[in-house]
């Protein structure tokens, strides 16, 4: 019997963490390897209609604490990306991340994912350093209750939401999502950040503003999912700042139905199976049977 | 952690290629690399050419950041992440052949500082030789090949190794260059059944095996490399024949 099957909806995974997405989720062969190295899905990068190279270098920093980035949503465009999907998906559980800058460029891109053989569409409503896009789409109530209104009418495959941190009203966008049929919400994306070289005078990212991700935004990240497993009575899938089994559980016990891994992957390439065996046995120790038993547990 | 050092000192090497020497307080290992930060340029990943306290490296001035770090003397800033990849592993006590093509040879100086190694420098012409004087006083042998004769054997630095292998045994080659030629050295290891290490390129944004940009087959040239064995690379479907840009898109080397 396997322990760590879960569902995220109608969505079936064997195993509960995903590779989040723009980690190691761009090419075919990137995304075989993490679904032979134990992910239960992976999210692509996220694409858009047309190819992009994203922001010119630095795009990266790293700290003690986690990193920063400010890729700018490269990609090689929707219609390009049709032979990475080919491959991707004769391999296991693959969800087509998109990005748009309207409700109905939104609907054309989840089609297209949908025809790759995209399990689920994750709408990204959250990239905090893209102008136009992302989060500046992400914040507004209506704006977002129209994208995903018009994605479940495209597709048949579920329809998640890719939340931002970067709000005051996180619960009233997971509910226009609710409200508008969306069949999941993941949290987090990405803080708003910066850093400052001292010694030149400017910001380090060519982009000046960037995501900051890793372990030290995971107390925002569970916060945010606990939140939104009080308020909502759709799926949240836990994302940000894990790396390990008792990270995971922080975010299953606030809610998540299922976890998502981007930053850890860069330091371990072999997090899931760290992951999943700390999952295993932190389950027997404590006597849960499935991990649909310690969702949500923290909020009894 | 990225740093902000300044250049202790600039050496010609040859018309258009310079070695940057600067002090970085972290350990690093032959065959790794850091990425050099050139504000308001760009940030590329570089080979350090030195891996002691006093590290280096060395630049062919071919590109926008190549030729803004040409411009920095003594005492100029640059910034510094790193150092990454893998490096040269399992080559203690081994009988190794070093092979350098054009600035690839300067990716290969720790290893030959550290083992003494008999090298190739492979190089089109007399004018683009580099680091020979500094290989000699580490190695016995040392020899040299232009694609158009004008120093050395004539020739590519693969047919003069061929030809140093059928004279001499060696355990192990440890490369660097384009990625033509250790393609066609690659080959001509297979067939010789002689273990390779190979640095690899390509174009990268993280350099910390993150975002994925640098992958050949779902490998990451940052993270899993830059070296990779012989085995490993014949892996690579997209070795020598592809790679990707800036946005992803898969496109012919």
């Amino acid at each position: 019997m396997n322990i760590l099957k879960t569902r995220v909806g109608v969505l079936e995974l064997e195993r509960p963490g995903m590779v989040a997405s723009g980690i190691m989720d761009e090419t075919g062969g990137s995304m075989v390897r993490m679904l032979r190295l134990g992910a239960g899905a992976v999210v692509t990068k996220s694409i858009g209609s047309v190819k992009r190279n994203g922001h010119s270098n630095p795009t990266f920093i790293e700290f003690p604490f986690g990193c920063m980035n400010a890729m700018g949503l490269p990609n090689p465009g929707i219609d390009e990306f049709e032979k990475e999907m080919d491959e991707a998906v004769k391999e296991g559980t693959i969800i087509g991340s998109v990005f748009a800058s309207s409700s109905k460029e939104f609907a054309e891109l989840a089609g297209k994912m949908e025809i790759y053989g995209a399990s689920a569409v994750e709408l990204n409503l959250s990239c905090p350093h893209a102008e136009g896009y992302g989060m500046e789409m992400g914040t507004d109530v209506n704006i977002v209750h129209k994208i995903v209104s018009s994605v479940k009418d495209a597709v048949k495959i579920p329809v998640h939401a890719k939340l931002t941190p970067n709000t005051h009203i996180l619960t009233q966008i997971g509910k226009a999502v609710q409200d508008a049929g969306g069949d999941a919400v993941v949290a987090i994306n990405t803080l708003r950040a910066m850093s400052i070289s001292p010694e030149f005078a400017k910001p380090v990212l060519s982009n000046r503003f960037g995501g900051l991700s890793g372990p030290a935004v995971r107390p925002v990240g569970v916060r945010a999912v606990y939140d939104l497993r009080a308020a909502l009575d759709i799926p949240v899938v836990g994302v940000g700042g894990i790396s390990d089994h008792k990270d995971a559980l922080e975010y299953i016990m606030a809610g998540a139905s299922a976890f998502q891994v981007g930053s850890a992957i860069g330091r371990d390439i072999n997090v899931f199976d760290k992951i999943n065996n700390g999952l295993e046995s932190f389950m027997r120790e404590f006597g849960y049977s499935s991990i649909e038993k310690m969702v949500g547990v923290a909020h009894e | 952690m990225s740093d902000a050092v300044r250049i202790t000192a600039v050496r010609t090497e040859s018309h258009d290629t310079k070695t940057f020497e600067f002090i970085l307080n972290r350990e690093a290992t032959p065959g790794q690399f850091v990425m050099i930060w050139i504000p308001g340029v760009d940030e590329i990943p570089m080979s350090l050419s030195s891996v002691g306290m006093i590290k280096s490296i060395t630049v062919k001035a071919i590109g926008d950041a190549t030729k803004a770090i040409h411009k920095l003397n003594e005492g100029d800033l640059v910034g510094v992440r790193g150092p990454y990849g893998n490096g040269f592993s399992s080559y203690d006590g081994k009988r190794i052949l070093a092979v350098g093509g054009g600035v690839g040879t300067a990716a290969l100086m720790p290893l030959i500082r550290a083992t003494g190694a008999d090298t190739i420098i492979g190089a089109r012409n007399a004018n683009e030789i580099i680091m020979e004087e500094e290989t000699k006083g580490h190695s016995k042998n040392v020899w040299i090949s232009t694609d158009d004769g004008s120093r050395g054997f004539k020739g590519n630095a693969v047919q003069l190794m061929v030809e140093k292998m059928s004279l001499k045994k060696y355990d192990l080659v440890a490369a660097c260059g384009p990625e033509v030629m250790l393609y066609h050295l690659h080959k001509a290891c297979v067939d010789a059944g002689i273990e390779c290490l190979l640095s690899l390129e390509r174009f990268m944004k993280c350099g910390a095996g993150s975002c994925g940009s640098c992958v050949a087959d779902g490998m990451r040239i940052c993270a899993d490399g830059p070296v990779f064995s012989k085995e490993q690379v014949s892996l690579l479907k997209e070795f020598g024949k592809f790679k990707r840009d800036p946005s992803g898109a898969c496109v012919k080397i």
